[in-house]
């Protein structure tokens, strides 16, 4: 019993410290990849890594009235976002905590990480923070339900919203010609660039005060607190990314836990796919332009409206079949 | 029937109808034009599709009309006419598209909501989409209903005319006669919209269609 137990638990502390591990370097490939793409050499994709280690060795200089609720967000923010990482299948399905690895639980999870970040805004007490908390808000009331559609299409198709049952479904069930998924995947792409603040809705670079939401959030914050918060970040991109290969490219995600060899193939896989989608991104950051904070709401609502419609399509198609 | 063959139909079907929402949520007149010939050949796919499943020869002849009038020969016309008025590069302002779109979602499910109890001994593809088929013919008037500018109205209907050729390949047995004679009405209904359009240019010098309301109100 003690013996069949081991495995999972393993690679379970694996995943926790990998994703962990592996999310400055997305960063830091992502970085890279956007300076190349603009004729500039750039940092070292390690450099993320340094700028941890030094906002944490560096002295916390708190701002003025602020409550206990600014010391306690970061590791909140962290600690959700983490567990949230840890229940995500990145290379392998099966793992310990993955009974309850309900993709409702996960947007749950992020929720809260993000209802702490967006009150530490506000104790702060500057127009900015306020500002950022309000923008954020804004911009999740969209995102969240539009996840939640996404959520809808595959438990339909799946018939489960538990996150490793449908990544095996999708790798190895013959699902044919679905319309609804690629609507969804459309879906999917708003929602991951609206939730990491990537371009068209935020800039991760820029302090311009008439664009900044996670920016101006964080703005009073400094040393190891800073660090915590942008590790969390990371942490988040890298489940994001992992939650979009697990539903959309899942092949060669490792079922059992039985052979080594196995899971290494299944681990190179999975940072190959997690690299290339971080390229990917830069790419796809170099060629649009950021978008009004106005606008965001006809982007997400787009999204939202695709992702009611592949509901629909899907029902009426399971409707006649 | 095999189950590819339904989702290639579904995939058409539902192709049309997100387009349509496309066509909704577009605010650039150009880009409207290009969603609109999109549509029109996922049709022509579409019926060339079904004249495959259901062994029916006339439809492909169906299918070249689309191909040829309504994804080549209608949008170039129509942007003859823009690049004249020279409106191409206009961007309309959509009010409330959230809201337009929500609507839009709101009569699809009604359509569903309402075919699939009608027609529940037909073919599953044929409810599909004839489903679909009501659902494009609603977001076409729609998209009448909340533009303010001729030539978005006229794509809106162009858009409602294609759900109408999806619901007759849809339903067995339509006879070749009547397609055609529904191709060259859209036609001449283009040719008129056309001149009406010229018309409105001139007098008003807009192609909002509130100058005509305002027209009327100064004479009454």
């Amino acid at each position: 019993m003690a013996l069949d137990l081991l495995p999972p638990i393993a690679a379970q502390i694996g995943q926790m410290i990998l994703v962990i591990l592996v999310a400055p370097l997305l960063i830091g490939v992502i970085r890279k990849t956007k300076a190349r793409l603009l004729c500039r050499v750039g940092a070292s994709i390690f450099q993320p890594y340094l700028d941890l280690w030094k906002l944490m060795v560096k002295e916390i200089v708190p701002a003025h009235n602020t409550s206990w609720i600014y010391r306690v967000a970061p590791y909140v923010v962290f600690s959700t976002t983490w567990v949230a990482a840890a229940l995500v299948p990145t290379f392998a399905t099966g793992l310990m905590f993955h009974g309850a690895a309900d993709l409702v639980a996960i947007v749950g999870l992020l929720a809260t990480a993000r209802f702490a970040l967006a009150l530490a805004g506000m104790d702060v007490g500057t127009s900015f923070g306020g500002l950022g908390a309000s923008r954020e808000m804004m911009i999740s009331a969209l995102a969240e339900p539009a996840m939640l559609m996404v959520v809808f299409t595959l438990a339909m198709l799946a018939h489960t919203t538990h996150l490793a049952a449908i990544a095996t479904f999708l790798a190895h069930q013959p699902i044919g010609l679905q319309l609804s998924l690629m609507l969804v995947f459309l879906t999917f792409i708003a929602v991951l660039l609206a939730e990491n603040g990537r371009i068209p809705i935020d800039n991760p670079a820029t302090h311009l005060e008439l664009t900044m939401v996670h920016e101006a959030m964080i703005l009073e914050y400094s040393g190891r607190h800073l660090a915590v918060i942008e590790a969390a970040a990371a942490l988040k991109l890298v489940l994001y990314f992992s939650v979009f290969l697990c539903l959309f490219a899942p092949c060669g995600i490792v079922t059992s836990l039985e052979s080594v060899p196995a899971i290494l193939e299944g681990f190179v896989l999975y940072m190959a796919k997690l690299l290339l989608g971080g390229v990917a991104l830069a790419i796809g950051e170099t060629c649009v332009a950021k978008m009004r904070v106005f606008r965001v709401a006809e982007f997400l609502g787009a999204g939202l409206v695709l992702g009611l419609l592949a509901v629909l399509l899907l029902f009426a198609s399971e409707g006649v079949r | 029937m095999t189950n590819l063959t339904f989702d290639i139909s579904h995939f058409l079907a539902g192709g049309m109808l997100v387009l349509s929402f496309v066509i909704l949520y577009q605010d650039r007149l150009s880009s409207l034009l290009n969603t609109f010939a999109m549509q029109a050949t996922v049709l022509a796919a579409a019926v060339a599709w079904q004249a495959q499943v259901q062994h029916a020869p006339h439809l492909y002849v169906t299918a070249v009309i689309a191909l040829v009038f309504k994804a080549a020969i209608i949008p170039a016309a129509l942007r003859r006419i823009m690049v004249k008025l020279g409106i191409h590069r206009e961007i309309e302002p959509v009010v409330g598209v959230g809201v337009t779109l929500l609507a839009g979602v709101g009569l699809a499910a009604l359509s569903i909501l309402l075919l699939y109890p009608v027609t529940a001994d037909a073919q599953a593809f044929t409810r599909e989409d004839l489903a679909f088929a009501l659902a494009v013919v609603l977001l076409g008037l729609l998209t009448m209903i909340t533009r303010h500018n001729a030539i978005s109205q006229i794509i809106g209907f162009m858009s409602l005319e294609n759900g109408l050729v999806l619901a007759a390949t849809g339903a067995n047995g339509m006879p070749l006669v009547v397609e055609i004679s529904v191709a060259f009405s859209i036609l001449i209904a283009f040719l008129i919209f056309g001149i009406f359009v010229f018309r409105m240019r001139e007098r008003f010098d807009t192609v909002d269609i509130h100058a005509l309301d305002r027209f009327r109100k100064g004479r009454a």
